[in-house]
């Protein structure tokens, strides 16, 4: 590479100035993906290329606008300037557009591990060898698995350039790899597949190709044969994977340009009561070697650790500067975009604090119920809290998990089902930006037969 | 060898200066190490977008994005790559390691390309790059305007614009030379409105197609979007909880067509049936729906979302018959799966961008029209559900199993529409859910032109459309048990 992307960042700052803006900020971002499949013992595909683009938005007064583009060419970003200053041009004065507070701006000191060298140096042959391993040890696994969707390697080398007309300008590379498998499971007529996933930002933090075609199989396996049980109100137990997309959800609901808007059910709600005390989720963009970290938010503010809601009581909204300014809060930090565009707000990471007892704990103590393994359709309404998903599981009897469940759906309202929440297990890792243990909601409706 | 006309008049050898000769020295460098087939996939993006929220226009951008992407096939393995730099080196570079798939003598590039057949679906007059700023404006102003004026309920307006032209080329070494010009526009309109100090409710509403912005001042204006979220957030107001249980589900028509599109499109996808994992596999010639139902995907529909002239390899879209009276009659195949399969392509290869593999994909999805009238239909409900608008849906293709959401709906009593109900996950299995449709009313409509269809990471759009259906057994997602 010729230029650093930090330079170019700040060059199109400057073309900016000097073409009439009062402030810019430019995101640059460059990356190197990887992918080998392989399905029933063979290579599949095998995907290699890297890809540039940059983006900027200016400010002329209280107008935006913005442009994107992958030439990063001199000659690219000045016709990059010049569209979005033509189209600041249309737009509507809004008193709260602007960059960050200056006192804000920084990166975060210590060094977060978002880069490590081991997933460069990994060959190809190595990559495929991994897959072929997780494939392989999940077909082997058991008779009743007679078919795969494929495993795959997949890796990424990135680097992103931020730089803003207040002086700031920071650069950080990321990397990340992973495996996965998706092997399908056959019985009687019944067909099912599920899948096992691990990635890091090192390879040597990786889960074994062994360990993740085990489980893969394994829940494959667990699934086969469903029954589809009768409408009724029980406990419902979120396994991790989906406890992370419930709290996804929940995200929705604290992201402060749906709270500014009167479009969460958690509007007005700071400082009050709004689930049970067993509940406390943070955001924490300073952890490292994890996915949602990162030295600074996509305006350049340092990144920072914001308690969301501590034993129950809504302690903080997650703000970037607009909908800090719109609320009158200070930003938390959470500002986020692609490459152009007003800055959204997006997750650092975003867990949900582990409790003490194991998983098995909670089933123990379900006479019963519903242990949710798989969500699809998810919908929740953050304006409402409305929940509803359709849901395959494993029923729980008697303290055990007892038979595999499937073409059902489960209900409620995210209000209540905070307020419901009665246990957190103490099974959180930290597979992707936003992590959950294990969650027992006392009641929520199952709809079937 | 010299270019017709029409490729020398073509978009990328006039920009970029790109000759047949070119295009057949990347192929043979592709085709280096071996492998049947290889395939260039030239794409130039450009887009706009503009957005008003709480009366303001607060954001307007824009983007250019222009990439090859370079498919070598040997057997049942497939090498890819791509460059965002279209300078020959680059691409000479992406196409060698494109070419790392395959292991043995170079193959031969078939000499002399034949420019494909294909629609004129979407005629641009203008170039939506010709409309001037102003005009866009103007739409998502007109729209927010019209939203705040329906009722005094509505208290918060989010509208947005979005157009784009994709210039495409493909070139395959099996001398396939297409290239196509695809114009893209929608707009969207989101309402909240509350009685005082109620609960706020939300409706959206939004369209286009391969449509430039005139079809917005003359077709479908920002009115019509803005009525549409706004009628939807006020009916919330008075909805109640939604059943839970086993129902008669009435859908309306139009968007509604998800239904299929989740139930039976994605599992008769060529790739997945190849593999053997969809719940539709090996089912051709058997009985997967009631004899009522006839279910198609058309690429060649007008300006609709979905349509194609060409899909992203190369081939012209068609009309492809999936379900005949109920009884399964095909999948949907790329030139890979049709390959394998010693089948043809159904003109339904499709890609995100030149960053992404094609694959098998619908293009728009509908029932055809029955004999019923829509009332009479309602009318032979004594207990159900009547669901008139969806929000997304999702499938299991390997189970079958699939949910969509129900964003507007209302119980049936007595035959009668009463009241409205809260939003409610809806779910069935592929090939058993349309064994229960006992009715199919005579008002096929196509939806308004705002679907997305996710598939492995990649992202295009879709219609989808159905006439009023009646299905006998549904499970309904509610919370009132």
């Amino acid at each position: 590479m010729s230029e650093l992307l930090i330079d170019i960042a700040r060059a199109a700052v400057r073309r900016a100035l000097e073409a009439g803006a009062s402030g810019a900020e430019c995101t640059i971002s460059e990356g190197e993906e990887f992918s080998a499949s392989v399905r029933m013992r063979e290579v599949e595909n095998l995907k290699q290329a890297g890809s540039r683009g940059a983006g900027i938005r200016v400010l002329v007064g209280n107008l935006t606008g913005s442009s994107r583009t992958s030439d990063l060419s001199a000659q690219g970003i000045e016709t990059m300037v010049r569209g979005a200053m033509g189209l600041a041009r249309i737009t509507t004065p809004d008193p709260h557009a602007g960059l960050p507070d200056p006192a804000d701006l920084g990166r975060f000191p210590n060094d977060l591990r978002l880069y490590d060298d081991s997933v460069s140096r990994m060959e190809t042959e190595w990559k495929i060898a991994q897959a072929t391993r997780a494939e392989e040890v999940a077909l082997a696994a058991d008779a009743r698995i007679t078919n795969s969707e494929g495993a795959s390697f997949d890796s990424y080398l990135g680097s992103r350039a931020f730089a803003n007309s207040l002086g700031f300008a920071g650069e950080y590379r990321t990397s990340s790899c992973g495996l996965s498998v998706v092997p399908v499971a056959k019985q009687n007529g019944s067909m099912e597949r599920d899948y096992w996933q691990t990635a890091a930002r090192e390879v040597a933090r990786l889960e074994s190709p062994e360990e993740v075609g085990r489980r893969a199989a394994e829940r494959a396996l667990r699934r086969l044969n469903p029954r589809k049980v009768p409408t009724q109100k029980v406990p419902v137990i979120f396994e991790p994977r989906t406890a992370r997309m419930l709290l996804g959800d929940l995200f929705d609901a604290v992201n402060g340009g749906a709270i500014y808007r009167q479009a969460s059910f958690l509007a007005g709600k700071l400082g009050e009561k709004i689930a049970s005390d067993a509940l406390t989720i943070i955001d924490d963009a300073t952890m490292p070697g994890l996915f949602g970290s990162s030295p600074f938010d996509d305006e350049g503010v340092t990144s920072r650790r914001t308690v969301v809601i501590e034993k129950g009581v809504l302690k903080s909204y997650l703000l970037n500067t607009y909908t800090a300014r719109k609320l009158g809060l200070k930003t938390t930090a959470n500002a986020s975009r692609g490459l152009a565009g007003n800055a959204g707000v997006g997750p650092g990471n975003f867990y949900i604090e582990a409790g003490t007892r194991p998983e098995g704990d909670l089933i123990a103590g379900i006479l019963q119920g519903f242990y949710v393994t798989e969500l699809i359709g998810a919908s929740a309404n953050t304006v409402t809290g409305d929940y509803s998903s359709g849901a395959a599981g494993l029923w729980i009897e008697n303290g055990e998990l007892a038979y595999p469940v499937s073409e059902i759906t489960i209900a409620g309202n995210l209000k209540q089902m905070l307020m419901n929440l009665e246990q957190v297990a103490a099974n959180l890792e930290f597979r992707s930006s936003i992590a959950s243990p294990a969650l027992l909601i006392g009641e929520m409706t199952i709809s079937g037969q | 060898m010299g270019s017709p006309p029409s490729f020398l008049a073509s978009f990328f050898s006039g920009k970029f200066g790109i000759t047949e000769r070119d295009l057949e020295s990347y192929l043979s460098e592709a085709l280096s190490a071996g492998g049947e087939y290889a395939d260039l996939y030239f794409e130039y993006l450009s887009t706009s977008s503009i957005g008003i929220d709480e009366g303001i226009v607060k954001s307007a951008s824009e983007s250019v994005t222009l990439g090859v992407g370079i498919r070598v096939i040997a057997g049942e393995r497939t090498g890819y790559a791509y460059s965002d730099d279209l300078s020959p080196e680059k691409i000479r570079k992406a196409a060698r390691v494109a070419a790392l798939i395959a292991r043995g003598p170079a193959s031969i590039m078939k000499t002399g390309f034949q420019e494909a057949r294909k629609h004129n679906l979407y005629s641009m007059v203008t170039s939506p790059h010709e409309a001037s700023l102003a005009e866009r404006v103007d739409l998502v102003k007109r729209a927010d305007a019209a939203a705040r004026e329906y009722d005094g309920r509505v208290f918060q307006v989010i509208a947005s614009y979005a157009d784009s032209v994709r210039e495409v080329l493909v070139a395959s070494s099996d001398g396939r030379l297409s290239f196509d010009r695809q114009p893209m526009a929608r707009m969207g309109v989101a309402a909240l409105a509350r009685e005082t100090d109620g609960i706020p409710q939300q409706g959206y509403s939004g369209g286009g197609g391969r449509v430039t912005l005139d079809f917005f001042l003359n077709e479908k204006t920002p009115e019509h979007f803005a009525k549409e979220a706004a009628r939807q957030a006020i009916v919330q107001l008075s909805a109640v909880d939604a059943p839970a249980g086993e129902s008669i589900v009435v859908l309306g028509p139009g968007w509604p067509g998800i239904l299929l599109h989740e139930a039976v499109g994605h599992g008769l996808e060529a790739d997945f049936n190849r593999k053997g994992v969809s719940a539709f596999s090996g089912r051709i010639g058997q009985q997967v729906a009631s004899p009522l139902c006839t279910v198609i995907d058309d690429g060649t529909i007008g300006s609709r979302r979905g349509s194609l002239n060409v899909d992203d390899e190369g081939v012209p879209t068609q009309k492809n018959v999936l379900i005949e009276n109920g009884i399964l009659r095909g999948y949907l195949q790329d030139t890979l799966s049709a390959r394998l399969l010693k089948s043809s392509s159904t003109g339904s290869g499709r890609r995100e961008s030149y960053q992404h593999i094609p694959m098998p994909r619908m293009t728009n999805t509908y029932m055809l029209a029955g004999q019923s009238d829509p009332g009479d239909i309602i009318r032979s409900v004594p207990k159900g559900i009547y669901c008139a608008t969806f929000g997304g849906g999702q499938v299991d293709i390997t189970s079958g199993n699939f949910v969509f959401q129900a964003t507007e709906s209302y119980l049936i009593e007595d035959g009668k529409l009463t009241r409205p109900v809260k939003g409610a996950s809806l779910i069935g299995n592929g090939p058993e859910a349309l064994k229960y449709v006992s009715m199919v009313g005579n008002d096929l409509q196509l939806d308004e032109g705002i679907g997305v269809c996710g598939k492995e990471g990649q992202s295009v759009p879709v219609g989808v459309g159905i006439p009023t259906v009646k299905i006998d057994k549904m499970t309904v997602g509610g919370t009132s048990a």
